[in-house]
């Protein structure tokens, strides 16, 4: 996706990976987020962004600023070098990685816990409580970030019109 | 035969984000520039999920919501952004997107 020069190309790569990265949630039977990540990953956002891409006839880019590139290049390489360095120490000093090598069976959703301790269960049902009891604030606050995102996009549409008239 | 791991699925995560980092690094095409944030925001996911699994506990799964939900609205934003900024300029790339030199 990242080495594509076209954009509606990337676009498509794009959507293939966003389907496999659902397929892995639904590996790790996390059902309700892998139809969370298709309906909104791969049916909204990739929408939007092939429209845009499409309505603003984006051409391949060319092979210019190759000063720029090598330097972020180099800085990109040394970062994720030094993420990976201190990945693999995580994994040789606490050994975690290793013990936890077999997957815990999920508990079944009879015996959903209630209060602040949240266990993992595959069922929608464990989410609304999570979401209406724990994470009742985060929610309104998510909610109150998307009303304005919509606000805002609303303005700046508004406002790139004037600007050209 | 070995069995897929945690650590598989961490390893994973690793890599979709440094794709991702090196994409907001190297690609000049504003558009490519978030697609490739998108791409580092799914590799957090799949990490969250993969703890939230192994640790057997929803609050990282909620947290996943949560970050679709921010995903999403900053993509909104950014694409209207980018949006408007083609109409003054003409372009989607970040070469030309300076305002005080040349």
């Amino acid at each position: 996706m990242v080495c594509s020069k076209h954009p509606v190309s990337a676009a498509m790569f794009m959507i293939i990976s966003l389907v496999g990265v659902a397929a892995l949630f639904v590996l790790l039977e996390a059902f309700f987020l892998a139809v969370l990540q298709i309906l909104v990953y791969a049916g909204a956002v990739m929408v939007l962004f092939l429209f845009i891409i499409m309505l603003l006839d984006v051409g391949p880019e060319g092979g210019k600023a190759s000063k720029i590139k090598l330097i972020s290049g180099l800085a990109g390489a040394f970062s994720i070098s030094l993420l990976v360095v201190v990945f693999l120490m995580m994994v040789q000093s606490s050994g975690w990685l290793g013990e936890a090598s077999s997957w815990a069976p999920v508990v079944s959703t009879a015996e959903l816990t209630t209060g602040d301790n949240l266990s993992f269960s595959t069922s929608v049902k464990s989410f609304g409580y999570g979401l209406m009891t724990k994470y009742m604030l985060p929610l309104q606050v998510s909610g109150f970030l998307l009303l304005a995102a919509m606000v805002g996009v609303i303005v700046l549409s508004k406002k790139g019109e004037e600007g050209t008239s | 035969m070995e069995s897929v791991t945690p650590s598989h699925y961490l390893i994973l995560a690793l890599c979709l984000f440094s794709i991702g980092f090196f994409g907001v690094l190297l690609r000049r095409n504003l558009l490519l520039l978030l697609m490739s944030l998108e791409l580092m925001l799914n590799g957090i996911n799949l990490a969250l999920v993969t703890f939230s699994r192994t640790s057997l506990n929803l609050d990282g799964s909620i947290f996943v919501f949560f970050i679709m939900t921010v995903a999403a609205s900053e993509v909104a934003v950014g694409l209207a952004l980018l949006v408007a900024l083609y109409k003054k300029r003409r372009s989607v790339f970040s070469e030309d997107m300076n305002l005080v030199s040349n």
